[in-house]
């Protein structure tokens, strides 16, 4: 796995061969379990926590229906405060904006405070083409980069590895970056800690850019928030001379107040704490204090299309939480890579095939990637329905339809390779009409019950590798009425 | 009260056992039953699978087939929760598209309302929890999910399981979990769909007992498929069968024919 979810094959692929992974299930089942349990009971302990869950989900509808006028308030506000604000349209074009930010200020290496916007665009191997070195500051990121790995979980990038592999990895590349792992360490948590601590003290040290992404951005005074437990956030947003942010356009709350909302959603859903450990705010730049130099880069890369449907447009609610993800079995099971894409999970499977369309294989397979068990819905903190989201996109691939991309709107053909499903659903929809033909199915399956094989051939083999079929009774319930009970009762 | 069975296709077809269940168990309690031989499919799996156009002629075939009744029961969590959640939403969508128009959302509003899974008609309408049966074995009780987290079965099946003489509830390590059923996603993902099935059949065999119940047969094909593949002991048995069964009714106890389902 190096660096780029590009050409990656379709979820069912991917998850065939990452369920057969021992180690990996063994760490995903322990990770998602602890974060699970203690989430409830975090969650649990708030009596109104319905209630801040509706006015989350209320308060992000209200700004993405009027986010033009916010992000023009929050632009005007950035750039009172010794901001400078950039637009970019997509990833390829946030990547450009940043790689001649810091050509301009002659640095040839940045550190990253841990952020999805910049793992959605590519940032850092954007970078690493124009001769810039990126360095992740955050345990997990750094742990991925250090293992020339994908991150498989928003919140717990390395979620896939336990302490053992993280431990190999430290003695095996560290030194390879910066400062080399103690001799000796061991896969004891803390000592594991204090080798990153001392590896990234020297990057901190010497970093004259940073760039980070952000979890708010309150439009009133265009203040950015960043929610972070490790301290790594706050170096790498005080300690540099220039900042770049690059966050997408769905990030913007209205006032303070709002915040205040998210502020207790947030930390409860993704970490289990009662508050968040190290939220650091700026509001543009001030004299003598943190950075001198401040861009936001406002990034769309299919927000815009995605905010034009409206059954799916809830997934711009999300707060990057991943309660989702850590509820979810088929994650728990398939792993975060299977998913081909920063957004991994159930949030990943309606966010993806939003963001970059449903015309690759793999991202036409992610609304299926799930079995509508619901547990994602419930423990989302902004009220997204990702079941409703999901079988809205697999309407989408199988038939179709009216999509917006770059902006326009265009008509979307039927995604290949569902042919006989869809002929399969329109002659099982022919029988559902026609309760004659249903019938005359059922007493042909009934007769010829004794001919039926153990194992289906074709695609039909995919229940049956795993499981039995089960006998076809002699008579269905319809005929069994009719036969005993006549027609006259149950007309 | 004039009460009509949706025996759902699933169990029309291959579980007509857990129909005649439910008319025992409703007669029982001093319920006529009818069966508007009308009906057919609720939909779901064609809405599920991204064909919700296909699902229009279904809703009102459904609303027609039930129209002289009061109400609907059916024994599947599941299709009880694709009328109540999805016609309103299938309707709504409809006439977004300038398809549909009143006729369709007049449906959908009249469907919705009448319709029970078995567990909620016992308890909230007839407002029942000892229905009287006997069923001498241990039992193990799978919440599926569209039942947990859509229709907010909660403890209702429960409760009638602990009225149930002789039965003895078995506790399901990880119950809220999905079997990983889903539909098509059996077919479309089935990797991952019998990996969380065998999860769940070791937490069935986990608990020793003799039965695994739900109230969703198809939850059970697949479950059930897993232990039989698997030569398990346990047998997959509707909730419904469970409840029809009395001491006097001398046949073995649903499930336990020894012939496997």
């Amino acid at each position: 796995m190096s660096g780029t979810y590009l050409g990656m094959p379709a979820f069912p692929t991917a998850a065939a061969s990452s369920t057969q992974d021992g180690r990996l299930r063994a760490n995903l089942r322990y990770a998602t379990h602890t974060i699970r349990d203690k989430r409830a009971k975090a969650v649990a302990e708030l009596d109104d926590w319905a209630r801040l869950r509706a006015a989350g989900a209320a308060v992000k509808d209200r700004t993405l229906r009027h986010l033009d006028h916010y992000l023009e308030q929050l632009e005007e506000a950035v750039t009172a405060a010794g901001g400078q604000v950039h637009w970019a349209a997509d990833a390829a074009e946030a990547n450009a904006i940043v790689a001649r930010l810091v050509r301009e200020t002659g640095e040839r290496e940045v550190v990253k405070v841990k952020s999805m916007a910049t793992q959605e665009t590519g940032l850092n191997r954007a970078l690493a083409e124009a001769g810039i070195s990126a360095y992740e500051t955050d345990l997990a990121e750094l742990i991925v980069q250090l293992g020339d790995d994908l991150p498989s979980h928003i919140l717990v990038p390395a979620i896939h590895r336990n302490r053992g592999e993280i431990r190999d990895i430290f003695r095996e590349r560290m030194g390879r970056w910066g400062r080399a792992a103690p001799e000796g360490l061991s896969d004891a948590p803390g000592e594991l800690a204090e080798a990153a601590r001392l590896h990234l003290r020297e990057k901190f040290l010497n970093a004259k850019v940073g760039i980070s992404g952000a979890n708010f951005m309150v439009a009133e005074t265009g203040t950015l928030v960043v929610v972070e437990s490790e301290g790594n956030g706050r170096m790498c947003l005080t300690l540099p001379e220039t900042l770049i942010s690059v966050v997408g356009i769905e990030k913007i709350v209205p006032t303070w107040q709002d915040l205040e909302i998210f502020l207790q959603l947030l930390p409860r859903s993704s970490t289990a704490e009662r508050m968040n450990p190290y939220t650091s705010m700026w509001t543009g730049t001030a004299d003598g204090d943190g950075p001198r130099t401040f861009h936001l880069v406002l990034l769309d890369n299919g927000r815009t299309d995605t905010l034009a449907d409206t059954v799916g447009r809830q997934a711009l609610r999300c707060i990057r939480c991943s309660a989702c993800l850590n509820v979810c079995p088929v994650y728990e099971r398939a792993g975060g890579h299977a998913y081909g894409s920063a957004y991994p999970g159930p949030i990943g499977a309606i966010l993806t095939p939003q963001l970059r369309g449903t015309a690759s294989e793999l991202d036409a397979s992610l609304p299926y990637a799930s079995s509508l068990c619901g547990a994602c819905y419930e423990v989302c903190p902004v009220a997204i329905d990702i079941p409703e989201v999901l079988v809205h996109l697999r309407e989408r691939v199988v038939q179709g339809g009216k999509v917006t991309r770059r902006g326009v709107k265009t008509v979307l053909k039927p995604a290949k390779g569902h042919a006989a499903e869809r002929a399969a659903m329109r002659a099982a929809g022919f029988a559902f009409d026609h309760p004659g033909v249903l019938r005359a199915g059922q007493r042909l399956a009934g007769r010829t019950r004794r001919l039926h094989p153990r194992r289906l051939p074709g695609p039909g083999h995919a229940w049956s590798d795993t499981r039995d079929l089960p006998p076809v009774p002699a008579e269905s319930f319809r005929d069994w009425w009719r036969r005993t009970r006549g027609e006259e009762r149950g007309k | 009260m004039r009460v009509a069975l949706f025996v759902t296709c699933i169990n029309d077809t291959l579980h007509p056992d857990t129909g005649r269940a439910v008319i025992t168990l409703l007669e029982r309690l001093g319920v006529e039953v009818g069966f508007p031989e009308e009906q057919s499919c609720c939909g779901q799996p064609q809405f599920n699978t991204g064909y919700r156009h296909l699902t229009e002629p279904l809703v009102r075939r459904y609303e027609r087939a039930f129209r002289d009744y009061d109400y609907v029961v059916t024994p599947s969590g599941s299709c009880a929760a694709m009328v109540r959640d999805n016609y309103p939403r299938i309707a709504e969508r409809a006439a977004a598209e300038g398809r549909g128009g009143r006729d369709l959302a007049e449906a959908a509003a009249r469907a919705v309302p009448k319709t029970y899974e078995l567990t909620e008609f016992l308890v909230d309408v007839l407002k029942v929890t000892d229905v009287g049966a006997y069923y001498p074995h241990t039992v193990t009780y799978h919440p599926t999910c569209h039942g947990l987290r859509m229709l907010r079965l909660g403890d209702r099946p429960r409760r009638l399981l602990e009225h149930v003489k002789g039965l003895e509830l078995r506790e399901l390590p990880g119950a809220e979990e999905c079997c990983g059923f889903g539909g098509t996603f059996a077919v479309k993902n089935p990797a991952v769909s019998a990996a969380m099935g065998a999860d769940k059949v070791r937490a069935v065999r986990e608990t020793g007992a003799e039965a695994v119940c739900t109230v969703d047969n198809s939850c059970l094909l697949h479950i059930g498929g897993m232990l039989r593949r698997e030569g398990a002991a346990a047998r997959p048995v509707h909730i419904a069968e469970i409840l029809a069964a009395t001491e006097a009714d001398t046949r073995e106890p649903a499930g336990m024919e020894g012939s496997p389902r």
